[in-house]
């Protein structure tokens, strides 16, 4: 395949190796098989490497979840028993991510339980912990910085979360920093003071009028609720914005691998173009690209139009009827590889110098850890 | 949802409803199904609105064109001077327009957005913002002009399966903050319509665990939150196979020769490993297939593209969605 000849090659067993790798992100858009991916790597780098590894999952298919020993959303990692680690020594735990309760935490974390009490009734706070675009991300994002402050572990594994846009995870922390740490909060803290400086007193006036709008389209219970929910945050401010940035510079630094994962699809393809050019700009690690659910077909130098003009052949011949299937389908899947060849050249052609490896397609899906090992394998020796 | 409570379908294309929400996993293709079903609706001289609310840009992606503006505009030509517009919506526009149709704001509102207060108004309460969404996409439902409806059929790419439930749920989201006000009245309104016969929900999936696994948890969620679910969309299907059984290495070769191929010992071991792989895959995916008929939701199956999703692609697709009935 000449467009993975030009690629150089991804090769994982050597970032799992290594002690300076202490964190890998998986990235990419939704339903290209990142969990599973991240799930992979993690069980790879305990089983073959040695490693005492945590895998941080978002949102994994049921059955995954479960061979993988996590039935509850508890929020805490946990072993994963039976992995054969016996000669390696290393280990495997795993979690998923509870979103609500990791940002409950982060509440508790910075102020007194009374404080906490009344931020936790606010609807307000229930709106954003459990609905705003973005707090998954945060969240996923402050629960590696927690992982990675116990220094428990030598390899933490991360999934990231479906989201809209692969890039959410790296904007939504700063989004939402930015928003609690925001001069609208402040604004609608402050009483509308006269006298101030032009420039402020402009503000206030346009706020004032804001207010009135939001009273009147939302009800004044709204905005009794929303100044509720921003003083109770107040002593909280700065505390958001830090940690973000702490967890911002983990992922900058040397011991952060981002792995991208994609199928090749257009959409898939052009998600993981987008975020490699994101992390060329924040000067973010990026190990290379894991490009899933590549089709190859066994018998490459029997093209797709031979094989079709073949099945026809024998069709018209009768008798051949299982072989004419069997050159269709083969027809069928030599098409598909190179249209996938094509979509996958558009990232290549676009970071020629990133790594990419090729996962070939698995005729089942995974759910259990002997699929996990099978792709773990597969992602280290295409 | 039982056949006999489905509302009847006078035009017989098995699309009743005038307001589709089509959602999906992620990687289910719903954006080319959402764009294909406004072109399917659209033949025969109708006008169509293809709509997304995320911000993906997902539209101008799949057409090959300029990002979208908060802005109703040609999008193309359906069969028989048909026509399908498309819209991006956007909270922020949405609000804004809102705003000046009830208040007046005018100049203000502008001021009111450079302070932020927009973004802020549309962040604090993410149910406001899918109230917005859903309220403009409930407006050019409704829409008139003279005595007659700007659109035929309004199409939603909607956000997919994970989301769709708290999206469609306006309600429930805004009555949680605003418990008064014109607001509260809006999502009162959107969600009448999205839980009335004018509204069919359609979830896009694939013959994959996941996407099937999605489907069946999303289709439990949206029927216990009072929504119509309208058909199962499978997506990128492939002809069943005439003979659909193992074929042995001595069969493969008979026929390899006979045909005039190769037929060394390579290349029937290679065939013969992708049959197997093709009969896994295909038994796999006839016991997805019964999950879903278990729904006992209409089911109308699309052909996987070998070529992609071009518009000649988007062409058999759409008539693949009407004449699959």
């Amino acid at each position: 395949m000449p467009s993975e000849d030009a690629a150089p090659q991804l090769d994982v067993d050597q970032i799992l190796a290594d002690p300076g790798v202490r964190i890998i992100v998986c990235c990419g858009a939704g339903g290209v098989g990142k969990t599973t991916t991240a799930a992979a790597l993690a069980l790879r780098a305990a089983e073959q490497h040695g490693r005492r590894t945590v895998v941080l999952t978002i949102d994994p298919a049921r059955r995954l979840a479960q061979s993988l020993g996590l039935t509850e959303l508890d929020n805490t990692p946990r072993q994963v028993k039976g992995i054969d680690v016996e000669t390696s020594g290393g280990e495997l735990h795993a979690m998923m991510l509870d979103m609500k309760r990791t940002f409950d935490d982060v509440v508790l974390q910075h102020t007194d339980p009374a404080k906490a009490a009344e931020i936790f009734a606010n609807p307000f706070y229930q709106a954003m912990s459990s609905t705003f675009a973005g707090t998954q991300e945060y969240m996923a994002m402050e629960k590696l910085g927690q992982l990675h402050a116990r220094g428990e572990w030598d390899l933490i594994v991360v999934d990231t979360p479906p989201s809209r846009s692969a890039l959410d995870f790296l904007d939504a922390p700063a989004r939402l920093s930015r928003f609690l740490d925001g001069r609208m909060l402040r604004l609608l803290l402050a009483p509308a003071r006269s006298g101030g400086r032009s420039m402020f007193s402009l503000v206030t006036a346009s706020f004032g009028m804001f207010s009135k709008v939001v009273q009147k389209v939302l009800g004044a219970q709204l905005l009794t609720d929303l100044s509720g929910f921003v003083a109770a945050l107040d002593s909280m401010f700065g505390g958001f914005r830090q940690r973000a940035e702490q967890t911002y510079r983990i992922l900058q630094a040397r011991e952060t691998a981002f792995v991208l994962v994609a199928a090749p699809e257009p959409d898939a393809v052009r998600e993981a173009a987008y975020f490699a050019g994101r992390l060329r700009e924040e000067k973010m690690p990026l190990a290379g690209l894991v490009l899933n659910r590549v089709h190859r077909p066994a018998v490459p130098e029997l093209d797709a139009e031979q094989s079709r003009v073949a099945a026809e052949r024998l069709a018209e011949l009768g008798g051949h009827e299982a072989t004419a299937e069997v050159l269709r389908a083969h027809a069928a899947l030599a098409r598909q590889a190179v249209r996938e060849q094509q979509v996958a050249a558009r990232f290549t052609e676009a970071f020629p110098a990133v790594p990419s490896v090729s996962v070939t397609a698995q005729p089942a899906d995974v759910h259990d850890v002997d699929g996990l090992r099978t792709i773990g394998a597969a992602i280290s020796r295409p | 949802m039982r056949a006999a409570e489905r509302p009847s379908d006078p035009a017989g294309t098995g699309w009743s409803a005038r307001l589709h929400v089509v959602t999906g996993k992620g990687g289910t293709g719903k954006t080319s199904v959402a764009a294909a079903l406004a072109l399917a609706l659209a033949a025969g001289g109708r006008r169509t609105l293809l709509v997304e609310v995320e911000g993906r840009q997902g539209i101008a992606q799949l057409f090959g064109i300029d990002p979208l503006p908060y802005e109703e505009r040609h999008l193309a030509d359906a069969p028989d001077g048909g026509e399908v517009r498309a819209l991006a919506v956007d909270a922020e526009e949405a609000l804004l327009e809102y705003l000046d149709m009830f208040y007046k704001l005018g100049a203000a509102g502008r001021a009111l957005r450079k302070l932020g207060a927009i973004d802020f108004a549309t962040t604090i309460a993410p149910g406001l913002r899918d109230v917005l969404l859903t309220g403009k996409v409930k407006e050019a439902t409704t829409r008139t002009s003279g005595q007659r409806r700007v659109y035929d059929a309004v199409v939603l790419d909607a956000p997919p399966t994970g989301r769709i439930g708290r999206f469609l749920n306006v309600t429930a989201e805004t009555a949680r903050l605003a418990k008064v006000g014109p607001i509260k009245t809006q999502s009162e309104g959107v969600a009448a319509l999205l839980r009335s016969p004018i509204t069919a929900v359609h979830v896009v999936t694939l013959l994959e665990e996941m996407p099937v696994q999605e489907t069946v948890d999303a289709i439990a969620d949206l029927t216990a939150l009072g929504f119509g679910v309208g058909k199962v969309i499978v997506n990128g299907t492939r002809p069943p196979l005439p003979a659909g059984r193992p074929v042995s290495a001595a069969e493969l070769r008979r026929g390899l020769v006979a045909a005039g191929l190769p037929a060394d010992r390579e290349t029937v071991a290679g065939l013969h490993d992708e049959a197997r792989d093709q009969l896994i895959r295909r038994e796999l995916e006839d016991s997805l297939r019964a999950d879903l008929v278990e729904l006992g939701l209409p089911m109308t199956e699309l052909p996987l593209l070998p070529d992609g999703v071009d518009r000649a692609g988007l062409a058999t697709l759409a008539q693949a969605l009407v004449s699959a009935d």
